[in-house]
């Protein structure tokens, strides 16, 4: 039994007057005003924003296969200093996470290192071929219990495969996670489809590619009864799509928008920098309008970073040639409270809402996004809301740099985060 | 002007200066038997091409060599890039030769820009993929600028491929920056988003689909090369229907005022852009443009390494 742990004046959700929260055996042992300090650790929280800790649908840890860009420790040093206390590693590995080996082993791996829970993300089809379905059952029964399932990277475009997906999951209480890009339609295409990439001579990732694809999902997924989770939605026709699916009742589609969709826009390409390369494409400021108003309104359920490392060659070349994605989960708090929190769009419950809870239930993540009360587990951060700091990717854990927020100073900073009552990241630094 | 990249690096002044110093170089070797000026002795150019081009490639090393530059040619295709070299390495190496000046071709749109970022030399762009051309733009600013004098008011159509032409990216920003209208003529698969506003706020492009209206109305017009990979891409269905909706042929040629000229950037598909006599009458301008290359880029090798704008009278 480690020693409690009294973490004294904090504001959950950051609402009322500041009170302490005492962590005994990782749960909440007490939790209100004046708490006696016996035996404890005692931390000063100085009116810290406390929140459940968040949870990333969406990340790619690069390992196995990519280990210069990024593993599964960097990656999970990366998650605890952003707040995180669970990542959904995405499937896109080498080897790919399509059996119950591949994904026992990135559970292993995140278990070793003990900084954030590792959910393996399995793979829908072998080797991300989109063929023939992988052996969802045998890694939704495995040691790593994969509760969802994506190619992403790649759309599961042919419509009887995702049919058959979707309706397979239903007996794993899984959930399919479409990246939803109709290839036929984004052949060689290298960025937002408007005026600036043509006049900049880049092909163009057209709205309704990605839009068309959501749109065919909501209807199978409807007719499956099966849970559909659409990866990154980037443009106002899909927050469109997804209105109507939400009326037409298709209750079981949930939805997920990136930081940088948030906050960044097409005007970025001027400068070919491929920092600023990423799939879906930046899009247009109404897009970006759309999705902010949308994560407010719950339309869209939640942020998820889809956290891209790059290693520099991948980056440092012609536009073309570079490989598309962006780092995210440092950063990722951040931009929420820049794009949504500061302008009133979010509160931080809403903030616990859309980085916390909802993606916990999306994920079946067990005791992640839980309530900060007496008796739930001590999985939480604390936030410095008033906080502003200047990005710098070469300062960030990851192993690659590619954030497209360098230079950028932003509002509020994670400052401590704890995974089951244990502290992984305080003040900038990790806790191994 | 470090660089030359994009047509939008120049304003109308510094256009005009290049066009004029083109003209005055053209003058200051006709009829001479010896092709040399001694200006940029001493000075590397590397045309370095990770496409195939004769006619680009060849100008610009002409123009080097009239002016007594070294010029050294890379080829993508046995040279360290077939290794697998990047392009940022493959710039880095060149630079650390002491090259003046990077004359780049290459299949990603803003190569050139990443370039330039690199690399201490000048860059010429000459075609990033489906974004620019900078010289081949001055050169049909040359040519027409010979045959209609002033480029103002005058009513340019630029007929074809426009979503795929670094051509027409170039030309429409350069003609409008010295004050022409440039309308574009094409099928709409082949016409990308938001070309109203390529000619700026002050001369908005006009866009239509019928070739046959807009001819008489034109000063020129500019055919623009259907690429053979693009007739299976399903912009349209057929050569044949192509070349019936927007070819040009002798019928329509005809519907053209008598001081138009007709411009094509080579190498050109007789029968499908353009009528074999079309290509040959009097009112081709397709060998000027040729020539005209030649003279403009020794202008642009010129302004970038002499550096000194002001100087350029005296010297050329």
């Amino acid at each position: 039994m480690s020693q409690p742990l009294l973490l004294r004046g904090i504001r959950p959700y950051g609402e009322g007057d500041p009170v302490d929260l005492l962590v005994r055996d990782g749960v909440i042992a007490e939790l209100g005003p004046r708490l006696g300090a016996a035996g404890a650790a005692v931390r000063e929280a100085g009116g810290l924003v406390a929140l459940p800790g968040f949870v990333d649908l969406h990340t790619h840890l690069r390992e196995p296969g990519r280990e210069d860009a990024e593993t599964i420790a960097s990656g999970s040093a990366a998650a605890a200093l952003g707040g995180y206390t669970a990542v959904f590693a995405m499937a896109n590995t080498d080897p790919v996470a399509d059996t119950a080996v591949a994904v026992e082993h990135v559970h292993r791996r995140g278990q070793q290192v003990g900084l954030v829970e590792v959910r393996p993300v399995g793979a829908v089809t072998r080797g991300l071929g989109g063929q023939r379905l992988a052996e969802l059952g045998g890694m939704a029964g495995s040691a790593a219990r994969v509760s969802m399932f994506s190619d992403d990277g790649v759309c599961v475009h042919d419509p009887l495969i995702m049919r058959r997906a979707l309706e397979y999951s239903t007996a794993l209480d899984a959930v399919v996670a479409q990246h939803a890009e109709e290839p036929r339609l984004t052949v060689d295409a290298q960025a937002h489809e408007g005026e600036i990439a043509a006049r900049l001579g880049l092909a163009g990732w057209p709205a309704a590619a990605e839009e068309s694809i959501v749109a065919r999902d909501c209807l199978l997924a409807r007719a499956a009864g099966a849970r559909l989770h659409v990866c990154h939605v980037s443009t106002a026709g899909t927050v469109n799509v997804l209105r109507w699916a939400r009326q037409w009742c298709v209750p079981t589609v949930t939805s997920e928008v990136t930081p940088h969709h948030l906050l960044l826009t097409d005007e970025r390409l001027a400068t070919y920098d491929p920092v600023n390369k990423v799939n879906p494409p930046l899009r247009t400021g109404a897009d970006v309008e759309a999705l902010r108003v949308a994560l407010a309104e719950g339309l869209v359920d939640c942020v998820a970073t889809d956290h891209a490392p790059h290693a520099a060659q991948d980056k440092e070349c012609e536009w073309s040639a570079a490989r598309p994605g962006m780092l995210g989960l440092q950063t990722a708090l951040s931009v929420v409270v820049q794009t949504m929190v500061r302008p009133g769009l979010l509160d931080w419950r809403g903030v616990a809402r859309v980085m916390s809870e909802r993606p916990a239930t999306v994920g079946r993540a067990g005791g992640q996004g839980r309530p900060l009360a007496v008796g739930e587990p001590a999985t939480l951060v604390l936030v410095d809301p008033d906080a502003r700091w200047t990005v710098r990717g070469a300062e960030l854990a990851s192993l690659s740099a590619n954030t497209p927020f360098e230079g950028m100073t932003l509002p509020g900073r994670v400052v401590t985060t704890l995974l089951r009552g244990r502290v992984t990241a305080d003040d900038g630094k990790v806790c191994r | 002007m470090r660089h030359l990249l994009a047509a939008g690096d120049l304003d109308a002044d510094t256009a005009t200066r290049l066009l004029d110093t083109a003209d005055r170089l053209e003058q200051a070797l006709a009829g001479r038997e010896v092709h040399k000026l001694p200006t940029l002795r001493g000075r590397t150019v590397v045309t370095l091409f990770y496409e195939n081009s004769t006619r680009t490639r060849a100008s610009f090393e002409i123009a080097g060599k009239w002016m007594s530059a070294d010029v050294v040619n890379v080829s993508a295709a046995g040279s360290s890039v077939a290794k697998g070299e990047s392009l940022r390495d493959t710039a880095h190496t060149l630079d650390a030769m002491g090259t003046d000046l990077v004359v780049l071709r290459h299949p990603a749109s803003g190569s050139a820009h990443r370039m330039a970022g690199w690399i201490s030399a000048h860059v010429v762009n000459a075609g990033d993929g489906s974004h620019e051309h900078p010289t081949q733009a001055l050169l049909d600013a040359a040519t027409l600028r010979h045959r209609l004098g002033s480029l103002e008011g005058r009513r340019i159509t630029i007929v074809g491929d426009v979503l795929h032409s670094r051509v027409a990216r170039s030309g429409v920003t350069l003609l409008s920056t010295l004050g022409a209208q440039v309308q574009l003529v094409a099928p709409p698969t082949l016409l990308p988003c938001g070309v109203e506003n390529w000619g700026g706020r002050n001369s908005p492009v006009t866009v239509s689909h019928d070739l046959d209206a807009a001819l008489p109305g034109s000063d020129a017009v500019m055919m623009l090369r259907v690429q053979v990979e693009r007739m299976h891409g399903g912009f349209f269905p057929s050569a044949r229907e192509y070349a019936i909706g927007y070819g040009l042929s002798e019928a329509r040629a005809a519907l053209l005022p008598a001081h138009a000229p007709v411009l094509h950037p080579g190498p050109m598909l007789r029968g499908m852009e353009i009528a074999h006599a079309v290509a040959d009458s009097p009112r081709s301008a397709i060998t000027d443009q040729v020539r005209n290359g030649v003279h403009v880029r020794m202008a642009v090798l010129y302004h970038l390494l002499s550096g000194q704008e002001d100087r350029q009278g005296s010297e050329a």
